[in-house]
């Protein structure tokens, strides 16, 4: 017994002296699409449950739904909502990058990736510098 | 130990050999509780391959290390491993491509059960391809007694997914089989493919029904990470989408 923990100890030390768990896998565009699409959609549902929960409130209370609005008038929400809109526009052009490639053709997937970066990037463009100003302005 | 094999036969100009390491990522069932990085330095020649070094690991410094191989020569499919990160076939992974200022990293595939070192345990993936019905099925006698004539246009339709050698590189490249593995996998759905598209087979309907399903072809996430393993160059999501679209529109 004392001699198989020792082996079991020694075997754990070996294991933590290395990156244990394995490698990461190293996919290339898709992969990556993927994760961000992933994160990118768990992050909207969570954003979307708290929104129908303080838009529910109105019916509770007007002003209990009037108070929570007015909490959100602040900088920090402001930057979440920069955050937000970030998520949704990546995970809306991805999501007609996934469309095509399954309904169209998946050999153009690499450069439709780079469009969807680029077109998200544009779009963040027209939009942050607007929105920043009218939440650090007043 | 070098001098006994540096003596090739006279070459004009000598190759030169590196000093590469290898860390291998070691398990035996009897002894660990878990997997564990172990390092092996080997002298090996650019043009040797990853299955190259580890017969000189196995052969010359540990006996004890194990790994499939069959042919060597990228047929049988045995020896799929995941080499720095991807997965690849170690026999037709040439050291000169890799970075060997670095460390290469040598690890069995993923998602399928571990046995020891470098071999998991494949039957799963095998079950999910007898699973496809991955054989001919017709349903009228060849004309004449003689074979079934097909055009070219119609052997080009599925020539892509007649390459698969079942070494399960893509099957264990998929984040979704990783978490998923009731998940058929991208080499069921290739072979599956390689009949559904055949003109002289007659059970389309059935394997597009068999894949038509939650664990079918639509777990797929066009991660992408299959058609950049294989090591036959199968454009792998391509045909996955094929079969999806089969679905939807109907076979033309």
């Amino acid at each position: 017994m004392p001699q198989q923990s020792a082996e079991t100890l020694a075997s754990q030390q070996k294991t933590t002296s290395r990156r244990p768990a394995g490698t990461l896998y190293r996919g290339r565009e898709g992969m990556w699409s993927w994760v961000l699409h992933r994160i990118t959609g768990v992050a909207i549902f969570f954003f979307l449950l708290v929104h129908i929960l303080d838009t529910a409130l109105v019916r509770v209370s007007p002003e209990a739904y009037n108070g929570v609005i007015s909490s959100y008038q602040t900088p920090i929400m402001g930057l979440g909502e920069t955050a937000l809109v970030a998520a949704i526009v990546f995970h809306a052009f991805n999501g007609l990058r996934i469309i095509l490639i399954d309904f169209w053709n998946a050999k153009y997937q690499k450069v439709m990736f780079y469009v969807v970066i680029g077109l998200w990037v544009v779009t963040m463009l027209a939009f942050v510098p607007r929105h920043l100003m009218n939440v650090f302005s007043d | 130990m070098s001098t006994a094999t540096a003596t090739p036969p006279a070459v004009p100009e000598e190759i030169q050999s590196f000093t590469v390491t290898l860390i291998i990522r070691r398990f035996n069932p009897e002894v660990d509780a878990e997997p564990h990085w172990e390092d092996f330095d080997v002298q090996l020649y650019p043009t040797d391959r990853v299955l190259d070094a580890l017969h000189k690991i196995k052969w010359e410094q540990d006996g004890s290390l194990s790994f499939r191989r069959s042919c060597a020569h990228g047929i049988c499919g045995s020896d799929a491993m995941r080499i720095n990160g991807r997965n690849r076939l170690a026999c037709k992974t040439l050291i000169k491509d890799l970075d060997i200022t670095k460390p290469v990293y040598v690890e069995a595939i993923k998602g399928l059960p571990l046995e020891k070192d470098l071999i998991v345990d494949m039957e799963p993936f095998f079950d999910s391809f007898r699973a496809v019905q991955p054989f001919l099925v017709s349903q009228q006698a060849p004309k004449d007694g003689k074979e079934r004539i097909q055009t070219v246009a119609q052997r080009e339709r599925f020539d892509d997914t007649t390459k698969c050698i079942l070494c399960a590189a893509c099957t264990s490249s998929c984040p979704v089989f990783w978490t998923d593995g009731q998940y058929f996998g991208p080499a069921a759905i290739v072979n599956a493919h390689r009949f559904i598209f055949d003109s002289r087979d007659d059970n389309a309907a059935v394997r597009l029904d068999i894949l038509n399903d939650k664990e079918g072809v639509w777990r797929c996430r066009t991660t992408f990470n299959c058609t950049e393993a294989c090591p036959r160059g199968i454009q792998v999501t391509q045909a996955i989408s094929e079969v999806k679209q089969a679905m939807v529109r109907g076979l033309k």
